[in-house]
């Protein structure tokens, strides 16, 4: 199997998909013939043309309002929006119309339509270049909200999005695009939409992640290894349809949860995992879930950002406040 | 275009036939047949029919907030019946005239006015998009669509509309920017009714005309009596006829002006005058005047008026009632609709609410 990067998987799924399927088409600033900001659509212009692989004038709403009609016209776009800190623009189109169209139509019509987008921080970015909003996505009902770490998931749930009849937000980190690389199936290869994996056996604490915070969770359960506490980590993949079996399973097992999430703490993703958590396994609980979350101010410019993003020290000490619970 | 009907639009000319007394420029008359003219008039009286029957609905209680189009008849009716078979309409909220006309039933129209999420399930076969309501925002989707016809080569043109207030959203400007740059074969008419709810023209753009707006797409642009039945069917024909000829997309602005109320819920007795809006109706009103043509053109007289009139008024009363006795949707479909798979938390929410409802 191919080593590649998470950027090289994007590329891949995209490459086999456009050419499994004649309607997929991909859209969004400077994606045709720089291959996008971040080159995970190089190559495609070449392959696929300039009627499916289009460079389309600078507007957010112009991208997601439009791929709601060439959705609904038999195609399936993949939009890519350059980074998640200018979705807003587009949000409208997302809210009021993608997610809602199977719904408002009662079924005769629906919107096979992905939006790709960096999201997440750690990189030296500019302002808008590095926040976590994937909340403001899942709140929405419609959208499915996909959320990969590793190089082989990237692959495996964009030729899912892509597939799936309805419209889905994928979300790609930044930090995740070339960190690291691993073997990645060739050809068709897809990863179910609504199903988390274990990436670390343990039995003592569960810790939660997803996108960059799987890897951090990941770094901190081996330095807790050297103090005989054996984290089990999951990556949840996908944040919207959930898969909460695989939680409170482990939970159940563990009897301790810390969340990690790299966006605000308020009404971020981790109260409503915490709420499961508590309704559903209380009587398993050794002690209160815990959560590692980002702060609810503005992502800051680069030289504080080290200091706004979990690493794994905040994992360590949640993990270890609740040990001693 | 037939050289004729070509119009300055920066000099803020308008395509206008038919006077309200039903005089007609005969050299600009398309000589639309006999049966066509009659079926569109027919539309447009059963419009009105229904228009005036919604608001008493909603003022008996009997119906929710409804958007009236009296007034805008001659826009939708004329630009519809210049749609062929295989065309597809992305309607706002306000295009019930379209909608009728296309053959969307009275009674799904109605049901959506009286809060039942099925009047927005457009029956196979009919090319239309549900009711839309963020204003402006369903232009994006009619270029996005027609984007996709030039992508699969069908040989399509969609029509949308746009009230005077939407083009002053950014989805107006990206839609029409998109279709220049992409081509694509779609027509947008402006129904400008004057008001946006009660925000004037002048408050809404410094421009002179919304149809000039055009030029800077680089699209075709052109002005129309919307009160003129034949003179909007005659430019929305042409645009779609050259969108389907991928001579690109055209932007039409139609003069017409809004009878009633934004909604049921507006009162536009703070914004204009009863005597603005009765000098406009006596003066302007697209059914009279297209009545007015008929008769001139010797295919009508009050006879034929007086049964279409109970005919009308016998169908929309029918389509009310059908629509009243209709039971609500079961709660449950709704959560049918949210995905084509049903994942497992909606399948919990459902059994959810099965349990606190008692089952019912």
């Amino acid at each position: 199997m191919p080593m590649m990067n998470n950027i090289q998987a994007v590329n891949d799924a995209l490459m086999y998909e456009m050419e499994k399927d004649k309607s997929v088409m991909v859209l969004g600033e400077d994606v045709a013939q720089i291959g996008g900001v971040f080159r995970g659509t190089s190559g495609l212009l070449d392959k696929f043309g300039s009627e499916r692989v289009v460079d389309t004038p600078l507007s957010e709403n112009g991208i997601i309002g439009t791929s709601v009609g060439l959705a609904l016209n038999g195609m399936k776009p993949v939009a890519e929006i350059q980074f998640s800190g200018f979705i807003y623009a587009g949000y409208d189109q997302l809210v009021s119309h993608a997610s809602r169209l199977r719904q408002r139509s009662m079924g005769r019509f629906h919107v096979p339509l992905v939006v790709r987008m960096p999201n997440g921080g750690g990189v030296r970015a500019l302002e808008h270049h590095s926040e976590s909003y994937e909340t403001i996505f899942i709140h929405v009902p419609g959208l499915k909200v996909v959320y990969p770490c590793t190089p082989s998931d990237v692959k495996g749930l964009l030729t899912s999005s892509i597939r799936d009849p309805d419209p889905v937000v994928f979300l790609e980190h930044i930090k995740l695009y070339r960190s690291f690389r691993e073997e990645v199936p060739e050809g068709e290869y897809t990863v179910p939409i609504g199903k988390g994996r274990i990436a670390r056996k343990g039995k003592d604490v569960t810790i939660v992640a997803w996108g960059a915070m799987v890897n951090v969770s990941l770094e901190a359960a081996k330095k807790l290894e050297q103090n005989d506490i054996e984290a089990e980590v999951i990556d949840l993949r996908t944040l919207k349809p959930l898969d909460k079996g695989i939680i409170l399973d482990s939970v159940k097992r563990t009897g301790r949860a810390v969340i990690v999430e790299e966006s605000q703490r308020i009404s971020g993703y981790a109260s409503y995992l915490s709420a499961i958590i508590g309704e559903q396994c209380l009587l398993y609980l050794k002690a209160p879930v815990s959560r590692v979350s980002g702060y609810d101010i503005k992502f800051p410019l680069y030289r504080l950002e080290e200091k706004y993003l979990p690493g794994p020290e905040s994992v360590i000490h949640a993990v270890n406040n609740i040990m001693s619970f | 275009m037939d050289e004729k009907y070509l119009f300055n639009v920066k000099k803020g000319e308008t395509l206008h036939i038919v006077d309200q007394d039903g005089t007609y420029d005969q050299d600009l008359d398309p000589g639309i047949p006999e049966e066509t003219l009659l079926k569109m008039y027919r539309m447009m009286v059963l419009t009105r029919t229904y228009d005036e029957k919604a608001i008493k609905l909603q003022r008996a209680g009997r119906m929710g907030t409804y958007p009236p189009c009296s007034g805008q008849e001659a826009t939708q009716a004329g630009s519809v019946f210049a749609l062929k078979k295989d065309d597809w309409l992305v309607p706002s909220y306000r295009d019930i005239c379209s909608m009728i006309t296309l053959g969307i039933s009275m009674k799904d129209l109605f049901l959506v006015w009286m809060g039942d999420d099925n009047g927005n399930r457009i029956p196979e076969g009919i090319n239309s998009l549900p009711i839309n309501i963020v204003v402006g925002s369903q232009l994006l989707h009619a270029t996005g669509f027609a984007w996709a016809a030039n992508i699969k080569k069908e040989n399509i043109a969609v029509l949308t509309y746009v009230g005077d207030g939407g083009t002053s959203r950014g989805d107006f400007h990206t839609s029409l920017n998109f279709a220049g740059v992409f081509n694509v074969p779609a027509v947008y008419i402006i129904e400008n009714n004057g008001f946006a709810i009660s925000t004037r023209n002048k408050q809404e753009t410094h421009a002179e005309t919304l149809a000039q707006k055009a030029l800077s797409y680089g699209i075709r642009g052109c002005r129309v009596d919307g009160m003129d039945v034949i003179a909007v069917y005659v430019a929305a024909k042409e645009a779609l006829d050259r969108a389907r000829k991928k001579e690109g997309p055209t932007l039409i602005e139609s003069l017409c002006y809004r009878f009633g109320p934004h909604t049921t819920s507006d009162n536009p007795d703070l914004y204009r005058t009863k005597e603005e809006l009765e000098k406009i109706m006596s003066k302007t009103d697209p059914v009279v005047r297209f009545k007015n043509y008929l008769i001139k053109k010797g295919i009508w007289d009050d006879k034929k008026e007086s049964s279409l009139q109970e005919e009308a008024g016998d169908l929309v009363n029918k389509a009310a009632k059908e629509a009243e006795e209709t039971p609500p949707p079961k709660f449950e479909e709704l959560f049918e609709n949210v995905f084509g798979n049903m994942p497992d938390y909606l399948q919990d929410e459902i059994d959810h609410y099965r349990k606190v409802s008692g089952g019912e």
